[in-house]
C-alpha cells in the first residue's frame, strides 16, 4: 500500500516520503538500527571492548591490580593529587611505559605529553627510561626469551611529543589541533595534559564559560580516544570545598568536571606512604593501593604491611 | 554560524586551521635534551655551590621553572637568595652565569654589605681585584615595592628588562602575590621565591572525603607542626612550584630539605651560616620519609 494512501496527518505523511518511505512494506522492514544512526547494539561494543584489551602498565603492580592491569585505552583517566604526591612522575612514566614494544606487553605506541605547567623534566625522563630499558634486559634474561631488546633510552625520548602550553587559548588550540596531528601520527597511544586545571584556575572570571569550555574539551577528548583507541589521562590539581558544616580536599575544576571523566584516581598521603584510590569507574571497584617514587619511577612499595585495601 | 552566514563544514575547518596555527610547535623530548645541553649552562641549570644539593637537582637551580625557598623566620632564605644572586652575576669561567639579576625585595632584608661579604669571602680573587665588587654588585637590580599594585607593575617591567639586561635570574623574597609560572617559561631563566609558613591546622581540610572517618586516630598526635603544605597562599600556588626546598632549624641545627623535586627523592642536608653564605655539611643528605618533610618543627 502507498504511504500516500494511509490515514496518517499530511505533515506525518509528507515526513514519511521525504525520508524515503514510499510503501508500507518498506516501514515494515526497516529495522531499529536503520533508523537510529550510528548506534551499536552492546553486543557489537563487547567485541570491540574486548579487543581492546592492551592496557598500560604502571610499572607498579599493586596499582596496576586495582586498575584492573594499568591505564585502558578508549577511555579518559583523570588523576589528581596534593602537590608532591608524584603526579608528573606518572605521567611520564606512562609516556615511557606506552613505548614497551608488544612482545614484552606493551602498546609499542609513542606519548604526547602535554605541559601546562612547566614540570616536565627532560633529565628525570631519561632516568625512568633507562630504568624501563634495564627491567627490559632483566625479564628477557629472565625468562631467556629470544626477544631482543632494541630500544635505547635516547630512542623513548624521540618517541615522546612535547607541548608546552602557556594559556588556556593555546590548550583548547592544542586540543583541537589533535584529531589533525594523531591521524598524522598514528602510533600515539596516550595523550597526558599535565595539568588540565592550571590555566582555567586563574584569570578566569566567567565561570559559566569556564564549565562550558570544560565541558567542550572534554567532549573532544573523548572522541579523540574513541576514534584513534588511544589512552587519554589528564592530571589534576587539589582544592578544598566546604561540605557538610567542614572544608574537605577535592580535586579542582569543579562539580560539573567531575562528570566529564571515565575513571578518577585520586593520589593521598596515609602515614608515610603514597597510595591512590580509585574514586569513580563505571567498571572498576573502589580500593587503594600503596605506590612509592623511586629512581627509577613508579614501583611498588617496600612497606610491610601493605595490603589493598577494598573499599565498599 | 548564523553571525557569520557560512556553513558548518566551513567553520569547522576554520576552526581546525586556527587551531593548528595557534598551537605552539611540538618538539620530542630528545629533541628539548639536545637543545638545551648545547645551548644552555650545564644543560639549564645554575649550580648552587653546594655539591650534595647540586647533585641532587641534577646540576642546580633549574632554568624555566619556580623554585621555591619555604621555611620558618630566620633559617637562612634570604642568605640563600643573596648568595644565588651572587653566583648568577659571577663571569662564566668562575661557574656564573654572566648576566644581570632581578632582587625583588617585599621585606626590605637585602644588605649589600653581606653580600659583598659572602663575595669577598668565597671568591676572593674576584673580589679584591679592583672594581670587580663594584661590576658584580652593579649587575643586581634590586626593587622594593611597597604596595602590591606596585609589584604588579614592577612584574610588567621586568619582561622589558629581561631582553634589555641580559637578566638571567630573578630572585623574589618573599612572595607576596602569585607570579605567573608563564614568565619563567618565556625567558628561561631560573626564579627562584621565597615563602612562608604558617602553622598546621589540624581539621578536616587537609583530607578527602573517603579519610575523614579516620580522623581521630589523626588527631591524637598533636605535636605541633607547621606545614607549609597549606603555607601562604595555599594550594594554588603549591601546585604552580616545580622545586621546593624546605629550610628548618631543629634544637640547634640548620636543615635544608628537598621536598618537591621531580629528579631527587626527598633528601635532608644539614647546613650552617658562613661568612661566605651558606654551607652543607655533609654532601649525602640522609634520605627523608616524606612526609616527615611536610612537618616543619619550630626552634
Amino acid at each position: 500500500m502507498e504511504v500516500s494512501k494511509l490515514p496518517i496527518s499530511a505533515t506525518q505523511r509528507g515526513k514519511l516520503i521525504s525520508a524515503g518511505y514510499t510503501s508500507l512494506s518498506s516501514i515494515c522492514s526497516a529495522s531499529s538500527s536503520d533508523i537510529s544512526r550510528g548506534t551499536q547494539t552492546a553486543w557489537d561494543m563487547l567485541q570491540e571492548e574486548q579487543e581492546s584489551l592492551a592496557r598500560i602498565t604502571t610499572s607498579c603492580a599493586d596499582l596496576d591490580n586495582i586498575l584492573g592491569g594499568g591505564i585502558g585505552c578508549r577511555e579518559v583517566t583523570e588523576i589528581g593529587g596534593v602537590p608532591g604526591i608524584g603526579k608528573t612522575q606518572l605521567g611520564i612514566q606512562l609516556a615511557v611505559n606506552v613505548q614497551i614494544p608488544v612482545e614484552f606487553g606493551g602498546l609499542g605506541g609513542k606519548a604526547i605529553y602535554i605541559d601546562t605547567e612547566g614540570s616536565f623534566m627532560v633529565e628525570r625522563a631519561l632516568q625512568i627510561a633507562e630504568a624501563c630499558v634495564e627491567d627490559m634486559l632483566e625479564y628477557n634474561r629472565f625468562l631467556r626469551n629470544d626477544c631482543q631488546v632494541k630500544t635505547q633510552p635516547k630512542d623513548i625520548l624521540e618517541n615522546i611529543f612535547y607541548f608546552r602550553i602557556c594559556s588556556y587559548t593555546e590548550q583548547s588550540a592544542v586540543i583541537n589541533y589533535l584529531d589533525k596531528f594523531v591521524s598524522e601520527h598514528k602510533d600515539v597511544k596516550v595523550v597526558i595534559i599535565d595539568s588540565i586545571a592550571f590555566h582555567f584556575r586563574h584569570g578566569f572570571v566567567d565561570l559559566a564559560l569556564r564549565t562550558r569550555v570544560l565541558s567542550g574539551i572534554a567532549l573532544k577528548l573523548m572522541n579523540l580516544a574513541k576514534k584513534f583507541s588511544l589512552a587519554v589521562v589528564l592530571l589534576n590539581q587539589v582544592t578544598t570545598k566546604y561540605t557538610e558544616g567542614s572544608f574537605q580536599l577535592c580535586l579542582a575544576l569543579g562539580d560539573s568536571w567531575s562528570h566529564c571523566c571515565t575513571n578518577r584516581l585520586i593520589l593521598y598521603w596515609n602515614s608515610n606512604e603514597r597510595h591512590a584510590y580509585i574514586d569513580k569507574s563505571p567498571y572498576l571497584r573502589s580500593a587503594s593501593a600503596s605506590y612509592s617514587v623511586t629512581s627509577r619511577g613508579i614501583r611498588n612499595s617496600t612497606s610491610r604491611s601493605k595490603r589493598i585495601k577494598m573499599m565498599i | 554560524m548564523k553571525l557569520l552566514d557560512v556553513e558548518l563544514s566551513e567553520v569547522r575547518s576554520a576552526l581546525a586551521l586556527v587551531s593548528e596555527i595557534v598551537c605552539p610547535p611540538f618538539q620530542t623530548a630528545l629533541l628539548l635534551m639536545e637543545q638545551r645541553a648545547a645551548t644552555e649552562h650545564l644543560g639549564g641549570h645554575l649550580p648552587t655551590r653546594l655539591k650534595g644539593l647540586d647533585a641532587a637537582l641534577c646540576g642546580g637551580v633549574p632554568f624555566g621553572v619556580v623554585t621555591e625557598l619555604v621555611g620558618p623566620a630566620g633559617t637562612g632564605k634570604t642568605q640563600f637568595c643573596l648568595k644565588l644572586s651572587l653566583l648568577a652575576a659571577l663571569p662564566a669561567h668562575y661557574g656564573g652565569l654572566d648576566g644581570g639579576v632581578i632582587y625583588i625585595d617585599v621585606e626590605s632584608t637585602f644588605t649589600s654589605r653581606r653580600m659583598i661579604e659572602m663575595g669577598a669571602s668565597s671568591f676572593p680573587e674576584i673580589f679584591h681585584s679592583k672594581g670587580m665588587a663594584q661590576e658584580m654588585a652593579g649587575r643586581i637590580l634590586v626593587l622594593q615595592p611597597t604596595s602590591l599594585s606596585e609589584f604588579t607593575e614592577s612584574l610588567e617591567k621586568i619582561k622589558v628588562s629581561l631582553l634589555q639586561n641580559q637578566v638571567k635570574l630573578l630572585v623574589i623574597d618573599s612572595m607576596a602575590a602569585l607570579v605567573p609560572g608563564s614568565l619563567a617559561e618565556f625567558s628561561r631563566i631560573p626564579i627562584v621565591v621565597t615563602n612562608r609558613v604558617r602553622p598546621q591546622s589540624h581539621d578536616e581540610s587537609c583530607l578527602y572525603p573517603f579519610q575523614v572517618q579516620k580522623m581521630d586516630r589523626i588527631l591524637k598526635d598533636r605535636t605541633r607542626y607547621y606545614s607549609h603544605i597549606v603555607a601562604v597562599p595555599g594550594f594554588h600556588w603549591a601546585h604552580a612550584v616545580t622545586i621546593r626546598l624546605v629550610l628548618e632549624a631543629k634544637s640547634g641545627q640548620r636543615f635544608m630539605k628537598v621536598e618537591k623535586s621531580p629528579t631527587s627523592p626527598p633528601l635532608a642536608f644539614p647546613f650552617t651560616i658562613t661568612p661566605s653564605g651558606l654551607s652543607l655539611l655533609t654532601d649525602d643528605g640522609t634520605e627523608m620519609v616524606v612526609p616527615e618533610t611536610c612537618n616543619l618543627s619550630s626552634r
